[in-house]
């Protein structure tokens, strides 16, 4: 299904641990951006690693001078989870060395041939990390237009007309329905304080 | 005799002017997400989870019932006009409808289908009301131990049943329970990995987890590769059936019901197994087996039927033992705990009006399907025509709003990007969804009963197992443990190809 597998950085998707990848990645391959061709799904076995090692971390040096009910302590659960994270990030890594592969998932709209267009993630990323800063000192209606009229344009709706004019109003809808009708209260903004 | 009582009781609550609103609204919402391509019941009802904060309960699961119900509806629509399933439920529906809807017969397609999910849903629901009491009566007295072994079953299942890959389903079940332990430990206190910070002390909100994982990450997987030619639907006349079709109809209908109510209760993935069940018992049974694959009513009115039966049985696990069996059943068990509603055992006896009035409205939504369904399906495939860059901007906008209408706060936002980038990566690698919802869900639950039952024994493990339903289900789960062991399920394999083909 993904024989075009991504060149092992995908901006958007990676955000946190490129650290922990060569530990994983380890054999002296020379190049091993070449091994890593069509084996990216290493990363993700870096990044289970990296979550374990961060669960067994957060165990180890809590300290519980709580009183302890019963006889297990909050310490336990993640013990267990977090040393099964490492065993499941090392039978992964056996299973991709092995040739075993994720299947992609596809979906109606999915084109699974399509080298993916990562790109855009990182608009879309963008666009909706603007939102979250926004949407305190603008108000709802504002940012919440903003957004999707962003996204809309990212994913390739080009009509200026309309695409402004149906984020407003389904913005200016949403906030309306939420914090008149449902009592779901959301920042008005100046916009609203000045209706 | 007494759930009758009950039921008609139900119905007096589901019959008031606004319960039966929110059934129409509900399955308005549920057909055009179904027939939408990217939207599944799953991600539906959690973009509504904000509306249980202003919502009473009754009102917000009459509505995500119809959701559900409806989005079985709809999901068959795209598969028969599209080739293209809507639902993962609605894969088994384009190996015969799509060929139908091809040779012009389209109609015909549609109208086995939706009969099919009518007789379906009713008969599931019947089944429910007639086994969901007498489940809960058994499970009343089930203790810590019990209902720890009941949760653990859900994740084995949920990542050994389903998927091609079980390290994948396993990978994906401990994401979620690590997202899970995020916050102060319910029995002590104790921080645990919030890092100092106040804002996760409070945990992750499952809201934000079902909204990132489900919706975030879904759009921008599609935005990666979002398909730039577009299909176009078969178009098709008002669903009607002739004598000769309701002949070949009727029997798959009522055959349907019997194998997906079964594995809808069970967590085996909800209707996708059942549909290809009933597939392969209608193509054997069937007079006309040389008619599969280019067109054979009985393969639509069959798996159709066994689909909204499987919602049926979803839906009777998840009220008689608060366990999820699908994805849909999952998001609705959060909506229940933000109401703060433990869903079990007691919910019969505690929550009477809710649970009476929510099956009843099964019944009245399933009519109302039916009546919007066979006149109005051509009016459903035009939003086929959706332009792709609305509807996924749409979905990212809705996510916001839900994130945001929580807590009021900005920082929400940020936390659900992180958890759909998250989602974003699950789908890249084949890792499946469901379990990491399920961890989540019910992680912190099941380790709350594992220590109660743990500190009944004084820390012995014997009283993990003194009971002897425990045992059972222990039993159970190592037999779902060795099974591919003994032989490896061809099922699935078979049905995952024809998946593969069909929906090329």
């Amino acid at each position: 299904m993904t024989e075009r597998s991504e060149p092992p950085h995908e901006p958007a998707t990676e955000p946190a641990e490129p650290a922990a990848e060569p530990s994983t990645a380890a054999p002296p391959v020379t190049g091993w951006r070449a091994f890593l061709h069509g084996r990216s799904e290493l990363l993700l076995c870096g990044l289970l690693l990296a979550v374990g090692l961060l669960v067994l971390t957060d165990a180890v040096t809590m300290n519980t001078t709580f009183a302890q009910r019963g006889p297990v302590g909050p310490k336990t659960v993640p013990y267990v989870v977090g040393t099964a994270l490492l065993v499941v990030a090392a039978l992964l890594a056996v299973d991709v060395l092995r040739g075993g592969k994720g299947e992609a998932q596809g979906g109606e709209d999915v084109d699974l041939d399509d080298p993916g267009d990562w790109r855009t993630v990182a608009l879309l990323v963008g666009v909706f990390l603007a939102h979250a800063a926004l949407i305190n000192p603008l108000g709802f209606p504002i940012a919440g237009a903003l957004l999707f009229w962003g996204a809309a344009h990212i994913l390739g709706s080009r009509s200026p007309g309309r695409d402004p004019l149906i984020a407003a109003v389904l913005s200016v809808l949403t906030f309306v329905i939420f914090n008149n009708l449902l009592g779901v209260p959301l920042p008005g903004g100046p916009l609203m304080g000045v209706l | 005799m007494d759930s009758v009582n009950s039921l008609l009781e139900g119905f007096g609550t589901a019959m008031s002017p606004l319960n039966l609103l929110w059934a129409a609204v509900g399955v308005l919402l549920g057909t055009a997400i179904g027939v939408l391509p990217g939207i599944g019941p799953a991600m539906a009802v959690a973009l509504l989870l904000p509306v249980t904060y202003g919502l009473d309960p009754t009102g917000a699961f009459i509505m995500f019932a119809g959701i559900y119900y409806g989005g079985m509806f709809g999901g068959s629509t795209t598969s028969i006009l599209l080739n293209t399933p809507g639902e993962s439920a609605a894969v088994v529906a384009a190996i015969e409808g799509n060929p139908m809807a091809r040779s012009g017969r389209g109609s015909q397609a549609l109208a086995a289908a939706a009969i099919g999910h009518f007789t379906g849903g009713v008969v599931g629901t019947i089944a429910l009301v007639a086994l969901a009491p007498a489940v809960a009566a058994l499970a009343v007295d089930i203790g810590a131990p019990d209902y720890f072994v009941i949760m653990l079953l859900a994740f084995i299942a949920v990542t050994s049943v389903l998927g091609s890959s079980r390290v994948r389903g396993f990978a994906s079940l401990l994401i979620g329970l690590t997202i899970g332990l995020v916050g102060l430990d319910q029995m002590t206190g104790q921080q645990r990995l919030t890092f100092g910070s106040l804002q996760l002390s409070d945990g992750i909100d499952v809201v934000i987890v079902a909204v990132g994982l489900f919706a975030i990450g879904e759009a921008l997987w599609v935005a990666a590769h979002l398909r730039r030619s577009s299909q176009k639907a078969i178009p098709v006349g008002r669903p009607w059936l002739g004598r000769g079709e309701l002949r070949r109809s009727w029997k798959p209908w009522l055959r349907g019901p019997a194998i997906g109510f079964p594995f809808g209760a069970i967590p085996a993935g909800g209707a996708e197994i059942p549909t290809f069940l009933s597939y392969v018992t209608e193509k054997r049974l069937s007079k006309h087996p040389d008619e599969f694959g280019k067109g054979a009513i009985e393969g639509v009115a069959g798996p159709e039927s066994a689909a909204s039966a499987s919602a049926a049985g979803t839906v009777g696990t998840m009220l008689t033992l608060g366990l999820p069996t699908t994805a849909t059943a999952a998001v609705m068990l959060a909506a229940f705990q933000q109401y703060g509603i433990q869903p079990g055992p007691l919910l019969f006896e505690r929550e009477t009006e809710l649970v009476w009035g929510l099956i009843a409205s099964l019944f009245i939504g399933m009519v109302l399907l039916l009546v919007l369904n066979l006149p109005l399906a051509p009016v459903w495939a035009k939003l086929l025509r959706i332009p792709r860059p609305y509807l996924y901007a749409g979905i990212l906008f809705f996510a916001a709003v839900g994130a945001y209408a929580i807590g009021g706060e900005a920082i929400d936002l940020v936390v659900l990007l992180v958890i759909g980038l998250i989602g974003l990566v699950m789908r890249r690698y084949g890792l499946p969804v469901l379990p990491a919802v399920i961890g989540v869900i019910l992680g912190p639950s099941a380790e709350l009963q594992l220590r109660r039952a743990l500190q009944l024994s004084d820390g012995s493990l014997t009283g993990l197992v003194n009971t002897p339903f425990s045992i059972t289900v222990y039993a159970l789960i190592a037999l779902i443990l060795c099974w591919p062991l003994v032989r490896k399920l061809p099922l699935p394999a078979r049905w995952r190809q024809r998946a593969g083909t069909s929906a090329r």
